[in-house]
C-alpha cells in the first residue's frame, strides 16, 4: 500500500504519481490522505488500481477515470466521476451537483444523497445512488442506468434519450417527454444486478421504472408536411 | 464565478480567534475571485444612542479628521473615528439620516459603505489575502463575520463594485451569480426614492432588499418576494445583526455548502472553504436546497 498526503505533495503531485503507472504497474493499492475538498483529485486515471481517499474532496473527483476503483470516504462536490469511461467510483457521503456528469460507463455509487442533475447527459455510465437525488437529474440523459433508492426531485429525466431510470420513492415530477414505463423481466435482473454490485438491500420490485417517450427526439413521419 | 465565505460562532469562547478561523477561507476563495474582497465583521456592539458607520474613500492618507471635528460641530453630537486602512469606523450620537445627508453635502467623496450597531464593512480591489491584511482582520474577534472574493462580470473593478453590499442597519449582501433584470429594477428602485453608487448588478438586490426592509418587511419576507422579483443565478448570503441568511435561486447551478459543529456555523461556496475549521472533518455538512431560505441567530 502507498499513501499520499494532499498537504504535502498537492493535487498536481497526486495526480502525477496516478498518471504515472503502467497499466501492469504492481502498486496497485493507494491511499490518499487530507483531501481538504480540493478539485480535481485522482482525475484521469487509466490503470486498474485501488485507490481510497480519507476525507471530503472537492469538484471532480475520479473525472475521466478508467479502471481504476476509487472510494471516497467522505462527501464529495461537484461532477464526481464525470464523463467517467470505466471502472467504480464509490462515495461513502453525498455528493453534490452533477454527479457522473457526461458519464460513458463503469459504476458510480453514491451512499449518501446526490444533489442536482445527478446524471446530466449520462452516456453509459451506471449510477446508484442510495439517497434521494435533486432537480433535474439524468436530464438529457442518453444511455446508461440511474438507480435512485430514495426520492427523485424536480423534472426527472427532461429531455431524456435512452438512459433508464429507477426510482424506490417519490419522484417530485417528470421532465419533458419522461414518463414511468412497465417493468419487464430485463429491468427487473438489470436492476438486481446495479443493486447488488453497489451493496444495496433494496428489491427490485419495489422500483419503478421511468424514461423516454421518444416524442421530443424522435421524427414522426406525420411532421413531414412540417418541412 | 465570485467566492462567498461566512462563519458564525455558536461558542463564545473562540470569539477573540474570529478573523484568525475566517482567514485561510476567504484566502481558499482566491481563485474564484481575485478581482477584489471585502468582508463584513460584527463586533463591538455600540449602545442604542449611537450609530457606527463604516466610511471609505480613494486615499488611504485621507484625513478623517475633518469629518470627525466637522460632524460634531454641525450636528452637536459627540464623534470617535477609527482609520483602518483607506476606511474609517466612526461611531456617533448623532442622527444616521443627519449624518448621511452631512457627509453627502460637505464630503461627497466619501463613500458609506455600512452603518448600524456591530457591523463594520472593509472592502476593496485585489487579492483576498492583501484586502485581509489591509484592514488588520486578523486581529478581529467577534460572533460572525462575511466575505466576498469577487471576479468581476457585470460591471467595473472597483471598490465601489466590491461586496459586501450595505442593506439597511446592520445588514448586508453578498452575492455569487448574476442577475439578469438588473437594469429595469434599478430604475425602478430609482423612483421609489433609493439612490446608487454603481452600474452592478449585486448593489441593486442590496437596494432591492433596503426598500423591502424599508418597507417593513421582514428579512424573510424580503428574501421570499426577492425569489419572485429577482431574475438571474445567485447564492446570497445576508450578514444580521445576529447572525446570517443564507438562499439559493430555483435552478441553484451556483454552488453553496453548509456546515455545523458544536462550535461554529459555516457557509462557502466551495467545501474546500471550510475545511481548514477545526472539526470540519466531522462536521455535519449539506447543501442548502434552491428556494429555500436558511438563518442562525435569529432575526430573521
Amino acid at each position: 500500500m502507498n499513501e499520499l498526503d494532499l498537504k504535502t505533495v498537492g493535487v498536481r503531485g497526486i495526480n502525477s504519481q496516478l498518471h504515472g503507472l503502467a497499466q501492469d504497474t504492481n502498486e496497485k493499492h493507494w491511499v490518499i490522505r487530507n483531501p481538504m475538498g480540493q478539485h480535481n483529485i485522482a482525475c484521469g486515471v487509466s490503470a486498474p488500481l485501488q485507490i481510497e481517499i480519507h476525507g471530503h474532496v472537492g469538484f471532480y473527483c475520479g473525472g475521466m477515470n478508467k479502471d481504476a476503483e476509487l472510494t471516497v470516504h467522505g462527501h464529495a462536490g461537484v461532477g464526481t466521476a464525470e464523463n467517467m469511461m470505466s471502472g467504480v467510483v464509490w462515495v461513502k457521503g453525498n455528493s453534490s451537483e452533477s454527479a457522473g456528469a457526461t458519464g460513458n460507463g463503469g459504476l458510480l455509487v453514491i451512499d449518501g444523497d446526490a444533489s442536482s442533475r445527478c446524471g446530466i447527459s449520462m452516456k453509459g455510465i451506471d449510477i446508484v445512488v442510495g439517497g434521494s437525488v435533486g432537480h433535474m437529474s439524468a436530464f438529457m440523459g442518453q444511455r446508461g442506468n440511474l438507480v435512485v433508492c430514495g426520492d427523485a426531485g424536480d423534472a426527472l429525466g427532461d429531455s431524456i434519450y435512452e438512459a433508464r431510470l429507477y426510482v424506490k420513492g417519490k419522484v417530485a415530477s417528470l421532465g419533458a417527454d419522461c414518463i414511468e414505463k412497465e417493468m419487464r423481466i430485463e429491468h427487473l435482473a438489470d436492476l438486481e444486478r446495479l443493486l447488488k454490485a453497489a451493496k444495496r438491500r433494496e428489491k427490485p420490485s419495489e422500483f419503478r421504472r421511468y424514461g423516454s417517450a421518444r416524442k421530443l427526439y424522435n421524427f414522426s413521419v406525420d411532421h413531414a408536411d412540417a418541412y | 464565478m465570485c467566492g462567498i465565505v461566512g462563519l458564525y460562532l455558536k461558542n463564545p469562547k473562540l470569539k477573540p480567534k474570529l478573523g484568525k478561523m475566517f482567514k485561510p477561507m476567504i484566502i481558499e476563495m482566491t481563485n474564484r475571485g481575485p478581482d477584489s474582497a471585502g468582508v463584513a465583521v460584527y463586533r463591538n456592539p455600540v449602545n442604542k444612542a449611537q450609530t457606527k458607520f463604516s466610511l471609505a474613500h480613494i486615499d488611504a492618507g485621507y484625513d478623517w479628521k475633518k469629518i470627525d471635528v466637522g460632524l460634531e460641530k454641525a450636528l452637536k453630537c459627540d464623534c470617535t473615528i477609527k482609520k483602518i486602512g483607506n476606511h474609517c469606523i466612526l461611531v456617533t450620537t448623532g442622527k444616521e439620516a443627519s449624518v448621511v445627508a452631512w457627509l453627502k453635502q460637505h464630503h461627497p467623496e466619501v463613500r458609506v459603505v455600512g452603518s448600524g450597531h456591530t457591523i463594520e464593512i472593509f472592502k476593496e480591489t485585489g487579492l483576498p489575502a492583501n484586502v485581509y491584511d489591509k484592514f488588520d482582520l486578523d486581529e478581529a474577534a467577534g460572533t460572525h463575520i462575511i466575505g466576498h472574493t469577487r471576479m468581476a462580470t457585470e460591471s467595473a473593478v472597483t471598490t465601489a463594485g466590491s461586496h459586501p453590499f450595505a442593506t439597511g442597519a446592520d445588514l448586508c449582501l453578498v452575492h455569487n451569480g448574476s442577475l439578469s433584470n438588473h437594469n429595469r429594477l434599478r430604475e425602478n428602485l430609482r423612483r421609489e426614492g433609493i439612490e446608487f453608487q454603481t452600474e452592478n448588478d449585486t448593489e441593486v438586490a442590496a437596494a432591492y432588499m433596503t426598500w423591502k426592509l424599508r418597507s417593513g418587511a421582514t428579512l424573510k419576507e424580503a428574501l421570499q418576494d426577492g425569489l419572485r422579483d429577482l431574475d438571474g443565478f445567485y447564492t446570497f448570503l445576508v450578514g444580521t445583526a445576529d447572525g446570517f441568511a443564507v438562499v439559493r435561486d430555483p435552478i441553484a447551478c451556483k454552488h453553496a455548502v453548509m456546515a455545523e459543529t458544536d462550535d461554529w456555523v459555516a457557509m462557502a461556496t466551495e467545501y474546500r472553504a471550510i475545511a481548514h475549521l477545526p472539526g470540519a472533518d466531522t462536521a455535519k455538512i449539506w447543501e442548502p436546497e434552491p428556494t429555500t431560505i436558511y438563518t442562525w441567530g435569529g432575526h430573521a
